[in-house]
């Protein structure tokens, strides 16, 4: 038995006694920062499963920028609610769905030990034009040139959960700012760390989306990181938002999906089909897409963490 | 056994426990962490179909990651907006589970 399978033996071990513990805790706050350290040792595995690009978004936006927004859900939860915490399951229920998860699982095992042998794949099929595309990394060939669409209606998911995420301010909150509500004194360690963290964090989120076509990364990553650079930004209170009725901020918003979209119908202009490249210009198609969309992803990401625009409950501070 | 025979168990019963979790759990927000344990365990599984689909010199099938990488994006999206629904219910009612009336005395 070699290390690299004892290794993963470990790790998958880990990833389930984490997974127990965030199902199991009693309270909500360890269980969110356990669901963060999950996600880190989920993004390792798929470093396992050979898969970079999936790590970085895992380790980015599955555990970094959810685990952002469980942490403001819980603060803002507090511990009021001791009702319905203790509510008793009948015992009989209860073991119907240890039976019924225990089924699931095994059922799946039994679909993972008998994969067909030899694997389907579309490896060569998403090789093959590559060449044409002009950029070398295969999964960004994927997400901006063979399955454009996906990506397109991806960033519109994003923008409408955002629309959703507003929606439910109050009526007398709306002409307000996104706020997280948490003044740090002023010197502080966390200002300071928002002061030298902010370029650092900035300039790696660029080079992110930069380095996504040839290399591991991409918009999704980079924006991400950019993301959690203003939430720290905003946390330590230097750096705000616009009011969500600010036009300006709404321009930005949609000008990655608008930029995509656009570009997507000039598709029919030049190749005649909807989402197509024209061919020698691909590589800049996908390259302006992403430079466009990565502003846009950036302030979704960080916006939704943010929640609906609300007033702060104590305004004397 | 190999590395994705490894990590496809561990997904599989990742979906088993998080399953539970939905179910078992009152509160929402403890619900949608199980959700999001059934949707990494999903995630996983797919990744571990798309490791074993490696060819031509890849190292898995890159049309498996790509969609891997759309899914997580859009369960983030999916569970910011339920956080914000439940955000917005414990202010309107004070109240953060889905048990439809608090448990009295005679309930047990």
């Amino acid at each position: 038995m070699n290390t690299d399978l004892i290794f993963c033996m470990g790790l998958a071990l880990l990833i389930l006694g984490v997974a127990v513990f965030v199902v199991g805790s009693r309270e909500p706050f360890p269980a969110v920062v356990g669901f963060v350290i999950f996600g880190l040792l989920v993004s390792i595995a798929w470093m396992c499963l050979s898969a970079p690009d999936v790590a970085l978004t895992e380790a980015a936006i599955g555990g970094g920028v959810t685990g952002a927004l469980l942490l403001v859900a819980t603060a803002r939860l507090g511990d009021s609610s001791k009702k319905g915490q203790k509510t008793k399951t009948p015992m009989g229920f209860h073991g119907l769905v240890i039976l019924l998860c225990v089924a699931v699982s095994a059922g799946l095992i039994a679909v993972v030990l008998t994969f067909p042998e030899p694997a389907p794949t579309l490896a060569l099929v998403a090789l093959e034009p590559l060449e044409s595309t002009g950029v070398k990394n295969p999964v960004t060939a994927v997400l901006l040139a063979y399955r454009a669409l996906d990506t397109l209606l991806e960033t519109v998911v994003v923008l409408l959960a955002m629309a959703g995420v507003w929606s439910l301010a109050k009526d007398s909150d709306w002409s307000k700012t996104p706020l997280f509500g948490y003044s740090p004194e002023p010197g502080g360690p966390l200002v300071l760390l928002a002061k030298v963290l902010i370029p650092v964090g900035v300039i790696f989120g660029i080079y992110m989306v930069w380095t996504g076509s040839d290399h591991p990364g991409g918009k999704f990553q980079g924006a991400a990181i950019l993301a959690a650079m203003g939430i720290l930004g905003l946390v330590a209170g230097v750096t705000s938002v616009p009011a969500v009725t600010n036009a300006k901020l709404r321009w930005l918003l949609v000008l990655g999906p608008a930029v995509f979209l656009v570009v997507g119908l000039m598709g029919f202009l030049s190749v005649g089909y909807f989402l197509a490249w024209p061919p020698g210009l691909s590589k800049a198609v996908i390259v302006l897409i992403e430079v466009a969309l990565t502003p846009s992803l950036a302030l979704m990401l960080g916006l939704l963490v943010a929640g609906p625009p609300r007033q702060l409950p104590t305004s004397n501070s | 056994m190999t590395i994705p025979t490894i990590f496809g168990i561990c997904a599989s019963l990742l979906i088993g426990l998080g399953l539970y979790g939905i179910i078992i759990q009152t509160r929402v927000l403890r619900k949608l962490l199980a959700f999001n344990l059934v949707g990494t365990g999903v995630f996983l599984l797919f990744g571990v179909i798309g490791r074993r689909g490696a060819g031509g010199g890849l190292e898995g099938d890159p049309v498996v990651f790509g969609l891997v990488i759309t899914g997580i994006v859009v369960a983030f999206s999916a569970t910011a907006l339920a956080v914000a629904i439940l955000i917005r219910l414990h202010e309107e009612t004070g109240d953060d589970s889905l048990v439809d009336e608090p448990p009295d005395e005679e309930g047990r």
